[in-house]
C-alpha cells in the first residue's frame, strides 16, 4: 500500500520548506493589497460613500445649524454645523470600516474565501489581513471629508491634521475589527442587513457624532458610554475643533461621572476594543468550517 | 502519491463515505466518477484538508492529511467546483494573489505567473478583469492558479462542469499537457462519463463506496462484449423470445430492451432472422462506463446537469467516430 510506483514524469520536486511567519506577514501584506486595490479600481463606490456625508452635513447640519441658531453653543462658541463636522468625519469611518470588513461575507458568498481559506497559511493572517484592508479603506474615507473644513468653518493646520490620522486610525481599527468579527460569525449576505438595523445605525446615533453626550437621560448616558464609537469620535472631534477659536474645546468630552476623559485614554480604549474584536475575530476564523 | 484507507465521513446519521480504499500513483490522471450525491466531493475534500475525515486514514503526497494538514495544502493544487476567482481583479493579479499565499518565491513569481499564462493561453488577456471572461477561461484561469505553486497533486472538483463540449475538450487537452510537462498527479472527479475515457484509471463511486476501480478499458471489459439494444412496439413479447431462442435476458426500459453479448457482429443477424415480434430499431455499440455503471449498481447515471440534447450529441459523436 505503502508503495509508491510511479508511472509517467516523476513528480515534481519537493517544495522547500517555508517559514510559516514570515508566509502569513506576506499573507496579511497580500489581503490587506488585494482590498485597497479593489478600492481604488471601485471609483463609483468611492464617489457613492461621500454622498452620504455631505447629504447629512448639507441638509441635515445646515437645517439644524440654523434652526437652533445660537442656542446649540452653550458658551463654547461653536455652530451646530461645526460641531457635527467631526461626528460626519467619524461617521463616514463607522460605516466605511463595518462595510469594509463585510467584504469577507461577499467573498464568502461568491467563493473567493474559499481560496484564502485552503492557502497554507495562518488563518490569523486572514483575520488580520481584512481588518487592515477595512481600516485604511475607512481612514481614507474619513480623511477624504477633511477638504470640506472651509466649508463648514473649521480652520486645520498641519499639526491638527497629524494628529488626525493616528486617531482616524484607531477609530477605523475598533471598527473594522468590529466588523471583521461579525462578519466571520456570518454565513450569508441575509444577516447584513440585520447587522446594518440592530449594531451599525445604534452605534452611529449614540456614538455623539449628531449631538453632545452630556445632559442626556440616565438610560441614555449609560449606552452612549457602552458604545466604542464614542471614544473614537470624541477625540476627533476635540482635535479637529482646536484651531477654531472654540472656548474650551474639552468641555465638549466625553464625561465619566462628570470626569473628562483625557484623549490619550478615550484613544486606548479604541485601541482596546479593537484588539480585543480582533481576536475574536481571529478565534473564530480559526474554526474550521 | 495519494492513499486512502477505510475513509469515513458521516454527517449525523448520513454516511456520505462508506470506508473508501484507493491508491492513486505519482503522474497518473484518476477519475473518480458517480453520480451526484455519491461522495465524490467529500472525498476530495477529505484528500484535501477541507473536511476532516470521520475515520480512516489518508495520505496525500506522503503526508497524513489530518496530522499535517498545511504540509498538504503546499503540496496540492485545487480547482473547486464553485468558482473561487476575484471577479473585479484581473487574471494576472489573481495569480499574483495565489502567489503570495503560497508562498512562491518572490524571483520567481513573475517568470511562474506568465508560464502558466502562457501554458493554458491566457496570456493576451492577462491584463482583463477576470469578470470579463468567459466560463472555460475561468476554468482555463482556476487550472494555472491551480499548479502555480508548483503541486504534486492537482485536484479537481467537476472541472468541467456547466461547460459546452469543445470547452471541456480543451480543457482536457490543458490536463493532458500539463501531466506530461509538469509531472503533476491528476485527481478530478466528474460525472461525465465520456469525460472519464481520458482518465488513466478510473474509481467508480456510488452511495458512498467505490464498486469498481481500473483503467477504462479494464471496467468496460466486466461489461460482457458488445451492447444490443432494440426498441420494439411489443417489448414483452419480444423479451421472452430473446430469451427463449436467444438464451439471452435483456434488460427492459419501456420499448427499449438492452442486452450484453459476447459478440454483436454475430448477434445481431441472428436475432433480426428469428424474432417474430416487430423490431423498430436495432443498435450495437461497445460498451460505455455508463454501461458498466448500470451493470454494477442497477441504475443509470442520472445527470441533471447534462441536458437530454448534449447527452444525444455525446452518443451520436461516438456513433459517427466508430463508423469512419
Amino acid at each position: 500500500m505503502t508503495v509508491e510506483t510511479a508511472i509517467g514524469p516523476v513528480a515534481a520536486a519537493q517544495p522547500a520548506p517555508v517559514d510559516t511567519r514570515a508566509a502569513s506577514l506576506r499573507a496579511i501584506y497580500i489581503i490587506w493589497y488585494r482590498d485597497i486595490l479593489r478600492y481604488w479600481r471601485d471609483r463609483w463606490r468611492l464617489v457613492a460613500s461621500l454622498a452620504q456625508p455631505l447629504l447629512f452635513l448639507v441638509v441635515f447640519g445646515s437645517g439644524l445649524s440654523s434652526s437652533l441658531g445660537g442656542a446649540f453653543g452653550r458658551g463654547t462658541g461653536i455652530s451646530y454645523i461645526q460641531f457635527m463636522y467631526p461626528g460626519i468625519i467619524g461617521m463616514s469611518i463607522l460605516f466605511s470600516a463595518i462595510f469594509g470588513a463585510m467584504s469577507i461575507v461577499w467573498d464568502r458568498e461568491f467563493g473567493f474565501l474559499k481560496e484564502v481559506l485552503v492557502a497554507p497559511i495562518d488563518r490569523w493572517a486572514v483575520a488580520i489581513g481584512k481588518a487592515l484592508g477595512g481600516t485604511t479603506q475607512a481612514m481614507i474615507q474619513g480623511l477624504i471629508l477633511l477638504v470640506l473644513a472651509p466649508f463648514v468653518g473649521v480652520n486645520l493646520n498641519l499639526l491638527t491634521v497629524l494628529e488626525l490620522i493616528p486617531l482616524a486610525a484607531i477609530l477605523a481599527f475598533g471598527l473594522a475589527s468590529f466588523g471583521v468579527a461579525i462578519a466571520s460569525m456570518m454565513k450569508s449576505l441575509q444577516g447584513f442587513q440585520v447587522v446594518m438595523n440592530f449594531l451599525m445605525m445604534p452605534m452611529f446615533f449614540l456614538s455623539g457624532a449628531l449631538f453632545p453626550l452630556t445632559n442626556l437621560p440616565g438610560w441614555m448616558t449609560l449606552l452612549t458610554r457602552l458604545d466604542p464609537a464614542s471614544y473614537g469620535i470624541d477625540p476627533i472631534r476635540r482635535v479637529v475643533l482646536s484651531n477654531s477659536g472654540v472656548r474650551n474645546v474639552d468641555s465638549l468630552g466625553l464625561t465619566i461621572n462628570g470626569h473628562v476623559l483625557p484623549v490619550s485614554l478615550e484613544a486606548g480604549i479604541m485601541l482596546a476594543f479593537g484588539a480585543v474584536l480582533l481576536g475574536i475575530a481571529v478565534v473564530m476564523f480559526q474554526r474550521r468550517d | 502519491m495519494i492513499e486512502a484507507k477505510g475513509l469515513v465521513k458521516k454527517y449525523g446519521d448520513l454516511e456520505a463515505v462508506a470506508g473508501i480504499d484507493l491508491e492513486v500513483y505519482g503522474g497518473e490522471i484518476f477519475g473518480f466518477l458517480g453520480p451526484n450525491g455519491a461522495g465524490k466531493s467529500t472525498t476530495i475534500s477529505m484528500l484535501c484538508t477541507l473536511l476532516t475525515p470521520t475515520a480512516g486514514i489518508a495520505r496525500v503526497a506522503g503526508i497524513d492529511v489530518v496530522r499535517d494538514p498545511a504540509a498538504v495544502r503546499q503540496r496540492i493544487g485545487l480547482v473547486f467546483q464553485d468558482p473561487s476567482l476575484d471577479d473585479q481583479l484581473t487574471a494576472r493579479e489573481n495569480l499574483e494573489f495565489h502567489a503570495f499565499v503560497y508562498s512562491v518565491p518572490a524571483p520567481d513569481r513573475r517568470r511562474r505567473i506568465d508560464e502558466m499564462l502562457n501554458l493554458l493561453q491566457l496570456a493576451d488577456r492577462a491584463s482583463s478583469a477576470v469578470k470579463t471572461f468567459s466560463g472555460g477561461m475561468k476554468r482555463r484561469l482556476e487550472i494555472a492558479r491551480g499548479m502555480l505553486h508548483q503541486p504534486q497533486v492537482l485536484f479537481l472538483d467537476e472541472p468541467t462542469i456547466g461547460l459546452d463540449p469543445q470547452t471541456r475538450k480543451s480543457i482536457w487537452t490543458h490536463l493532458n499537457e500539463l501531466r506530461d510537462t509538469k509531472g503533476v498527479t491528476i485527481f478530478m472527479t466528474t460525472h461525465y462519463m465520456d469525460e472519464a475515457e481520458y482518465c488513466d484509471r478510473i474509481a467508480i463511486i456510488d452511495r458512498g463506496k467505490i464498486v469498481a476501480l481500473g483503467t477504462p478499458d479494464e471496467l468496460k471489459a466486466m461489461v460482457g462484449g458488445d451492447v444490443v439494444t432494440i426498441t420494439s412496439t411489443a417489448p414483452g413479447a419480444a423479451a421472452k423470445e430473446i430469451e427463449d431462442m436467444l438464451g439471452v435476458k435483456p434488460a427492459r426500459d419501456n420499448g427499449t430492451l438492452r442486452m450484453e453479448v459476447p459478440d454483436g457482429k454475430a448477434f445481431v443477424p441472428r436475432l433480426v432472422r428469428e424474432l417474430s415480434a416487430p423490431v423498430d430499431t436495432v443498435t450495437l455499440r461497445r460498451p460505455s462506463l455508463d454501461d458498466v455503471f448500470l451493470k454494477l449498481t442497477g441504475r443509470a447515471i442520472r445527470d441533471e446537469e447534462v441536458s437530454a440534447r448534449d447527452r444525444n450529441r455525446a452518443m451520436a459523436s461516438r456513433w459517427m467516430g466508430r463508423r469512419r
